[in-house]
C-alpha cells in the first residue's frame, strides 16, 4: 500500500516536471519563433540575415562573450537606439548610429532579443518580456 | 496523317535549335526613345533614338572630379544612397558589395553610388564610409555634389523616384534601383537592389554586356 502511494507520487512528480519543463521550452519557442518575424521586419536590413553585419559599418551579431557581458543593456539598446559611441565587437570597433525603435512593445523586444540570444552562434536562452520590462526601467 | 505532324514537329524542334544557337543573349535597351526621321541619300530613313545619360560633374570620394569623360569607354551601375541611411541602402550596398567584389580587377566597369543628401556626406563622410565599407581604388566611386543635378539625373535620366519627405525614416524617399549602363550611355536594365536574386542576374548581365562587341542591337 504505501510503496504504491509513493509510486503514485514520483509518478505525479515526474508528470509536473515534464509538463512545466515543456511549458518552458514551449514559452521559448513562441518567443523565438515571433522574434524572427521582428528581426526581419526591424534588424535584418543592417545586422544581415546571418546576424553577420556590413563590413566595419555594422556589427555583427555574433560576439556571444559581448552580448552576454550587456545582456541587460540590450533591451535599451533596441528600444532607445546607440547614438555614435564605440563598441568593440569580435575585436573591431564600430561607431555607426543604430536607430530607437521607441514605439516598440516590450514583448517584441524579449522575442526578438530571444531571437538573436539564440541565434547566429549565441545561447543566452528565453529573454522574457519580465526581464525586458525590468532592464527597459533602468535605461540611462 | 500522323507521319505529317511527326514531320511538322521535327522541323519545329530543328527551328528552334537554329534560332537559339543563332540568338546569344542580349540585354534590351532601355529608357525613353524618339523616332528620327532624315533624309540619306535622297531616301527617307527613320532612326531610333535611345535616351543616354547626359554629361554631369561630380565629386568622388577622393575629391576627384568625376564627369561623363571619367566614365569613357566603362559599363557601369549606378543607384542612390544615403549614408545615414537606416533603412534599405545597408542591404543594397550589402549586395553591391559581391558585384564590386566580382568585377573590382576588371578595367572596364565602374559603380557609381549618388548621394542624396550632400549637405550631411561631405566629401570627408563618404571617404569615411568607403574605408568602413572596405572598398579602395577606383572601381567604385561613391559621387557627391550639387542637389539638384542629383535629383535630376535620377529622376529624369535614370527615371528613380528620390525625394525629400521628413515623415520617412532617414528623411528621404528612394527606392533601390541598381541601374545598369552600357558604353554607350544607354540604360541596359533594371535591378531591386535589395534582392540577392536580382542582383546575381545583374551580375550575369553585365558579363553579357561586356561580351557584347556590336552595339547594334535589332530590337
Ligand atoms: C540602421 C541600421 C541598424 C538597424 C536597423 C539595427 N541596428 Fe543594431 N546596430 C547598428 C549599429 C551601427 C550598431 C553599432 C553602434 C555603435 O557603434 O555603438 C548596432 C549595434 C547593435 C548591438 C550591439 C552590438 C552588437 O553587435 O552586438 C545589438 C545587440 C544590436 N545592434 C541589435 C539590433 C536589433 C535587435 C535590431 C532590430 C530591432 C537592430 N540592432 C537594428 C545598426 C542597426
Amino acid at each position: 500500500m504505501k510503496l504504491k502511494v509513493i509510486a503514485f507520487i514520483a509518478v505525479m512528480l515526474c508528470v509536473i516536471i515534464v509538463s512545466c519543463q515543456s511549458e518552458a521550452e514551449q514559452e521559448y519557442k513562441r518567443y523565438y519563433g515571433s522574434g524572427t518575424l521582428v528581426y526581419k521586419a526591424k534588424c535584418q536590413n543592417c545586422h544581415g540575415e546571418k546576424g553577420e553585419g556590413l563590413s566595419n559599418l555594422i556589427p555583427p551579431l555574433t560576439d556571444t562573450a559581448y552580448l552576454k557581458k550587456n545582456k541587460a543593456q540590450l533591451a535599451c539598446f533596441v528600444k532607445y537606439g546607440i547614438k555614435e559611441t564605440i563598441t568593440t565587437i569580435n575585436g573591431k570597433a564600430y561607431e555607426g548610429a543604430m536607430p530607437a525603435n521607441v514605439d516598440m512593445p516590450a514583448i517584441d523586444i524579449a522575442e526578438v532579443l530571444t531571437y538573436i540570444g539564440n541565434s547566429f552562434g549565441n545561447k543566452m536562452g528565453t529573454i522574457t518580456v519580465d526581464e525586458v520590462n525590468a532592464d527597459l526601467e533602468k535605461c540611462k | 496523317m500522323k507521319k505529317f505532324a511527326g514531320l511538322i514537329l521535327i522541323i519545329l524542334a530543328f527551328a528552334a535549335c537554329k534560332f537559339n544557337d543563332a540568338d546569344k543573349p542580349r540585354l534590351p535597351i532601355m529608357g525613353n526613345r524618339d523616332a528620327v526621321t532624315k533624309t540619306v541619300n535622297g531616301k527617307q530613313v527613320t532612326d531610333t533614338v535611345y535616351q543616354t545619360i547626359p554629361d554631369f560633374k561630380f565629386v568622388n570620394q577622393y575629391g576627384d572630379s568625376i564627369t561623363q569623360k571619367s566614365l569613357k569607354g566603362d559599363i557601369y551601375v549606378a543607384d542612390f544612397f544615403f549614408t545615414t541611411c537606416p533603412s534599405i541602402c545597408p542591404i543594397m550596398h550589402r549586395n553591391m558589395l559581391t558585384v564590386y567584389n566580382e568585377f573590382k580587377n576588371v578595367p572596364d566597369f565602374k559603380i557609381i553610388s549618388h548621394t542624396i543628401d550632400p549637405k550631411h556626406d561631405s566629401v570627408a563622410v563618404m571617404k569615411k564610409y568607403a574605408d568602413k565599407l572596405g572598398i579602395t581604388g577606383n572601381s567604385w566611386w561613391l559621387l557627391q555634389g550639387n542637389k539638384e543635378q542629383t535629383y535630376d539625373l535620377g529622376q529624369k535620366n535614370y527615371l528613380v523616384a528620390i525625394k525629400q519627405d521628413d515623415g520617412t525614416p532617414g528623411g528621404y524617399v528612394h527606392q533601390g534601383w541598381f541601374v545598369l549602363v552600357d558604353k554607350q550611355k544607354r540604360i541596359r536594365g533594371y535591378y531591386d537592389g535589395t534582392d540577392e536574386k536580382q542582383v546575381a542576374k545583374m551580375i550575369g548581365d553585365i558579363k553579357i554586356l561586356r561580351a557584347e562587341v556590336n552595339t547594334e542591337i535589332a530590337q
